[in-house]
């Protein structure tokens, strides 16, 4: 049964499992867990309905999830899996298995706040959390741009050999319908060709894998001086660093087929003129645009950065975009305990050396689900911008939108 | 002189003797043969070879008498325990000196 190509009404977790259909994943493992669940339900579907042609494995865990993804990617398929919050901390080790041993997986995750207290609702808490384990990471503002992310995802992890994590937000884009564009097979089959393993596991051709790597580089049986742990680990970060115009060369040449452009590491709006920036990462960078829209009405220069890539972090691109500013207000979906939000450090760090000399001001919003109003955003860009002060350039703590 | 010639983006080898490096280098105890007491030798013939089938290294010869690749073996000391005829001896590494492991 062919699909309907075009602009359908699609939950955040509908646009997914398409995405995955699209991108023929040949091997799907994955566990339910709220707010992800109905991706492997829409996948199991296709699977069962054959209109993908995958072998669809059931697992006891999450961590069996990966494993078996890691596994079956070693042997030379595309590998899918997704998952939330405690699942994604439950992958953990695994994660960064995936990212050693240099295998394309992609994942889906439908980002859900992490216990204790328990709780169903969205945070990035459980992505950001996972920010050093070696994953690309690309957060989507709407379900366009799931669908789109996850079949871009394939391309840039098959070409760098850096498993990709697209990360969403839960409920409000997995549980919530938009009108998604939905590519058809034939331009997808184009934009992404087969999986080429950078090696491949093969009983004919006898080979170990990452198995205990001594400190040293060693010389081998064809008297090749082989890289030591060391050495890998610097080959995973020049992978990441270099990522950078493979992730921007993708998203053109997905916009030359498809006709939606992601040329970009970070999302610009109206920061031609802007000397006030509000920056945020995922459905949030859509609603500082609302935001935007009220303050410029109020007669403020505003504009939005939306952070598309968080690792690798796209540090010249972000101090490129607020050359200009005097003022950035950054909004945190995750908080560092004892520090800050984390795209405020990655900003922050970005800037170091760089002649901007903004205002910084970090906000905590969202956690656990708490509506985050664009009325709200107003309201801290116009308390940070009328208790601006020369020199002050910086808190030592981000201030909260709670009611504490 | 660095790694860059190495093709590999993750850890990777084939088995091959000498894949994992000369691991005769992680030794701190050495087989030492007394082949007087060694069976094959006493009975000039092939013959028992329990060390060379449990050697986990596979550094032992079926030969009379027995011979240790002493690049490789790790001076584990499963022959020395398993040798009926208690030929074997495990001796600190430093008690001899290269001469005399030959």
């Amino acid at each position: 049964m062919a699909r309907k190509v075009g602009t359908r009404m699609l939950d955040g977790n509908q646009a997914a499992a398409e995405g995955v259909r699209l991108s023929r994943a040949q091997v799907i493992a994955a566990y339910p867990i709220t707010p992800q669940s109905p991706v492997t339900e829409k996948l199991s579907e296709f699977v069962e309905g054959r209109e993908l042609d995958a072998q669809y494995i059931a697992v006891e865990s999450e961590h069996s999830a990966l494993a078996v993804c890691t596994s079956a990617s070693m042997v030379g398929a595309r590998t899918f899996t997704a998952t939330s919050s405690h699942g994604l901390a439950y992958m953990h080790e695994m994660l960064h298995w995936t990212a050693g041993a240099r295998l394309p997986v992609v994942l889906a995750c439908v980002n859900r706040a992490i216990g204790a207290p328990w709780s169903v609702l969205n945070d990035q808490q459980d992505s950001v959390s996972q920010r050093d384990t070696g994953w690309i990471q690309i957060y989507a503002r709407n379900n366009q741009e799931i669908i789109d992310s996850i079949i871009q995802a394939y391309r840039i992890a098959e070409s760098v050999y850096v498993p990709v994590m697209v990360c969403y937000d839960g409920y409000v884009l997995s549980h919530t319908e938009m009108p998604v564009n939905v590519p058809g097979q034939q331009d997808v089959d184009r934009f992404l060709p087969r999986y080429r393993p950078h090696t491949i596991l093969d009983p004919a051709n006898p080979k170990n894998y990452n198995l205990v790597t001594l400190a040293n580089p060693r010389i081998n049986a064809e008297g090749v001086l082989c890289h030591g742990y060391i050495e890998l680990r610097f080959l995973l970060q020049e992978a990441l660093q270099n990522s950078r115009k493979m992730i921007i060369g993708v998203g053109k040449e997905f916009g030359e087929i498809f006709d939606r452009s992601y040329a970009n590491m970070v999302w610009q709006d109206r920061l031609d003129d802007a000397d006030v920036v509000m920056v945020a990462m995922g459905s949030l960078a859509m609603e500082a645009i609302v935001a935007a829209d009220m303050l410029r009405e109020a007669g403020h220069k505003v504009g939005v950065l939306g952070l598309r890539v968080f690792r690798p972090f796209p540090k010249v691109d972000v101090a490129r975009a607020l050359k200009k500013s005097r003022l950035v207000v950054i909004f945190d979906k995750n908080i560092s305990y004892g520090s800050e939000g984390a795209t405020c450090s990655e900003i922050k760090s970005a800037l170091y050396g760089s002649p901007v000399r903004a205002v910084i001001r970090n906000f905590i919003v969202g956690l656990g689900g708490r509506d985050v109003k664009a009325r709200e955003m107003v309201d801290v860009v116009n308390k940070s911008l009328s208790s601006m002060k020369e020199g002050d350039l910086n808190k030592e703590y981000p201030e909260w939108i709670c009611d504490i | 002189m660095g790694t860059r010639d190495c093709q590999h983006i993750c850890d990777e080898s084939s088995p091959a003797v000498g894949e994992a490096g000369k691991t005769g280098e992680w030794r701190d105890t050495f087989p030492a043969i007394d082949a007087a007491k060694c069976l094959p030798v006493r009975q000039n013939k092939p013959s028992c070879f329990l060390c060379w089938l449990y050697c986990p290294e596979a550094v032992i010869s079926k030969t009379v008498p027995i011979q240790i690749n002493m690049e490789y073996c790790k001076g584990c000391g499963i022959c020395a325990q398993i040798c009926p005829a208690h030929a074997i001896t495990m001796v600190s590494e430093e008690s001899f000196s290269l001469d005399e492991k030959g």
